[in-house]
């Protein structure tokens, strides 16, 4: 839609701006121009969205679109369609894919695959060890400038000690940010769920908290011995929540993001077997599940991201320790986080902020996107946060289907994604 | 045969089982002993009945006791080995599952390596599933067995029931399926179970996990108990970075006859077998006829098996 269009009547969250009031938001050739009661010129398209929340569109850091290498169990193309049906304008894209988005060509082919099929704002996630092997550095100056935001080894931790202490150090040249999945190898080996009860009982080798804990605690050093920006993947455990608390209270750069799934489920929804329940990290007891959920609501954790991660059926139809590590979650991530604010955990402002404005500022993306500012692009969600739906994996837009959500009853739902004024998503259609 | 307190098409593990449900199994078990005492060990039963024996893993023991099991019942029973070794993670299962429907078995008798695959069947397959072990996870009719041993035993013990029981289950029960079916099997019967064995060979949280007591201490945990059951000692798996030595481990958690004088007057020896003599347990305590009940648990398992499979040909009832 070029021209004006005004969105009218919602009520329009901007947490960037601590706005929360019911007004339209009027935008200009995909870009917002005013929010409020703007004069509206002669001309303009109207979106109706009485009764609707008008946000952000949200941003979402950890996300796997498997193109290149994996086009059998997701696409940038199906990835930014799940994308947009689940409100989401801007995807951080991990660079575990084949080849791994180590070099600047290769960043430079997701970008242009993001141009050509993608629907959705796509913002890559360069490898800080060259081909993920842990051994030598990328080269982070020349793929910012290819276009990536941050960098991480995701789906693998950078366990080596020293390289990551160089990581954080040389990353500072470029005020880049360190994604860590942190988990020590020696501790996690052979492990495919969390260990505690429920993994004594179903006899399955289980993977310890201390295995994430203990990384964060040696990354935390790390920080201070570099002052490197540092971000958790994924936290899952109440130690490392503890180790990003104490280590954000001193004014290090350490900065951490949780998954819907973490926060919702734990690891009893393993019982049964069911390999759509099986990520890494695994879903955790319930009291790091309550850690969590403290962790967001005393601000520790700032930013709500999916870790989004498709995988075809044959990946799944197997034994649980063979199955693939992962589940996707963009489609869900709104309703099921709009829990968090129905159960008292967060308010709105701040569960939007966690999903929008918290985790743009991480990657350098402020400027622009995440927020309803002026001058910012015309990425916006208009959702009914009343709606009720059951989530059902068979209607999900993206390739793979294998969510941990599949049956449960959630309210919130994505009526219209914008991206640069353009509907790239509606619930009625 | 008993009333039929049955109507379970799978039997995955213990942990599903009410104490009635295991009562009934027993009972059966225990009228179907005489048929393996006959000149001519046959019962018609089970004729027509098709019994595949699907084993992903290598095991003399288990599967010739099940294949006797259906075949002195009059059942139609095919073995299939499928070598682990070639099975590339998981294809072999679900296509195994095409073939065997096919053949449009009433029972499956399953091992495999990995915990779950059982499940993971049983939600893919029309047949009835026994799960003939899991990977650690259960081996329900060894449990079934052992509950049958235990129980013969009762009046030696001067006991009735298995009310107060207390069965010290001894050694590597961190890897171990038998100790975890036994330990939830003898909990529905009212029992009590000791996981006794060094730290790191017992399943994080085994207390609330299974309500086992777990010492560390073999001689605190054998005191006073009834039945003392020994586990074989994986040393081709996994002790490797769990216990420093075989030496060290005998020393201080192997069974020996000192120890054993520790337990309940009258008390007796139990192990799934095969043993590993000078390990877990001393010969003179294995070869010991008045402790060792090594031997009646093999006789008493081809009679739980027959039970299990006549339950879940859901002969007179069931399925």
């Amino acid at each position: 839609m070029s021209g004006f269009v005004l969105i009218r009547g919602g009520r329009v969250i901007d947490p960037a701006n601590g706005m929360d009031a019911t007004g339209d938001v009027l935008l200009e050739d995909g870009i917002i121009r005013a929010v409020g009661r703007p004069d509206v010129p002669g001309g303009t398209t109207v979106l109706e969205a009485d009764g609707l929340v008008v946000a952000p569109g949200l941003v979402d850091m950890h996300v796997h679109l498997r193109e290149p290498g994996f086009e059998y169990k997701e696409t940038i193309a199906g990835g930014t369609l799940a994308a947009a049906a689940g409100g989401v304008t801007t995807v951080a894209c991990m660079p575990n894919t084949r080849p791994v988005n180590d070099d600047p060509s290769i960043t430079g082919y997701i970008l242009q695959k993001a141009l050509q099929e993608g629907i959705v704002n796509v913002a890559p996630i360069g490898a800080v060890t060259k081909g993920l092997e842990g051994r030598e550095l990328t080269e982070m100056g020349l793929l910012m400038r290819a276009g990536c935001v941050a960098f991480s080894d995701d789906g693998r931790p950078v366990a080596d000690s020293g390289l990551m202490r160089r990581a954080l150090d040389y990353s500072r040249a470029f005020g880049a940010l360190i994604i860590q999945h942190a988990e020590e190898p020696s501790l996690s080996a052979g492990g495919c769920m969390h260990e505690g009860v429920i993994s004594s009982r179903l006899g399955l080798p289980g993977l310890p908290a201390a295995a994430e804990s203990v990384m964060v605690d040696r990354d935390i050093r790390l920080v201070e011995l570099t002052g490197g920006r540092y971000h958790v993947a994924h936290i899952s455990v109440a130690g490392a929540v503890e180790a990003v608390a104490r280590a954000r209270a001193r004014g290090l750069p350490v900065s951490c993001e949780v998954a819907p799934h973490h926060f919702s489920l734990t690891d009893e929804a393993v019982v049964g077997y069911d390999t759509d329940a099986k990520m890494s990290p695994p879903l955790r007891s319930v009291e790091d599940r309550n850690a969590l959920l403290e962790g967001l609501a005393r601000g520790v954790i700032t930013v709500i991201a999916t870790d989004h991660a498709p995988h075809d059926s044959d990946s799944k139809r197997v034994e649980f320790c063979h199955a693939s590590n992962g589940v996707v979650g963009l489609e869900t991530m709104l309703p099921v986080s709009l829990e968090l604010v129905r159960d008292g955990v967060m308010t709105w402002m701040d569960c939007l902020r966690a999903m929008t404005v918290a985790p743009a500022r991480l990657l350098g993306l402020d400027r622009g996107r995440g927020t309803l500012s002026p001058g910012s692009v015309a990425d916006l969600v208009l959702f009914d946060p009343e709606a009720a739906w059951v989530v059902d994996a068979a209607r999900l837009h993206g390739t793979s289907k294998n969510t941990c959500f599949h049956g449960r009853r959630v309210r919130g739902r994505v009526k219209k994604t914008l991206v640069a004024g353009r509907i790239v998503f509606d619930d009625d259609l | 045969m008993g009333s039929h307190l049955w109507n379970r098409k799978h039997l995955l593990g213990m942990a599903d089982l009410s104490r009635e449900e295991i009562q009934s199994i027993l009972d059966a078990a225990a009228s179907l002993r005489e048929v393996n005492r006959r000149e001519i060990k046959k019962v018609p039963t089970l004729r027509g009945k098709t019994v595949i024996n699907l084993f992903f893993e290598n095991s003399t023991r288990t599967r010739t006791s099940f294949e006797l099991a259906g075949k002195r019942m009059s059942a139609d029973v095919i073995n299939m080995s499928v070598a682990s070794s070639s099975v590339k993670k998981g294809e072999t299962l679900i296509d195994t599952l095409a073939t065997l429907q096919a053949m449009n078995p009433d029972v499956v008798v399953i091992r495999h390596p990995e915990s779950g695959a059982q499940e993971f069947l049983a939600r893919h397959l029309d047949a009835a599933i026994v799960n003939a072990g899991d990977g650690r996870h259960e081996h329900p009719t060894q449990a079934l067995l052992d509950l049958l041993t235990i129980h013969d035993h009762l009046p030696l013990l001067d006991r009735s029931g298995f009310e107060g029981l207390v069965v010290a289950v001894c050694g590597d029960s961190l890897h171990s399926r038998v100790a975890r079916s036994i330990a939830l099997g003898l909990r529905a019967m009212g029992g009590e179970v000791r996981f006794v064995g060094p730290p790191g060979l017992i399943p994080p949280k085994a207390e609330e996990a299974f309500g086992a007591r777990v010492y560390h201490d073999m001689e605190e945990g054998l005191d006073g108990a009834h039945v003392v059951m020994a586990l074989r000692l994986q040393l081709e798996r996994m002790t490797v970075g769990f216990i420093p030595s075989v030496r060290e481990y005998f020393a201080f958690w192997g069974l020996t006859r000192a120890r054993l004088a520790r337990a309940a007057p009258g008390a007796f020896v139990m192990h799934p077998g095969p043993i590993n003599r000078g390990v877990e347990i001393s010969s003179e305590v294995a070869d010991d006829r008045e402790r060792s009940v090594i031997l009646e648990q093999v006789a008493n398992g081809l009679a739980v098996r027959m039970a299990v499979l006549y339950r879940l040909c859901g002969v007179g009832g069931g399925r």
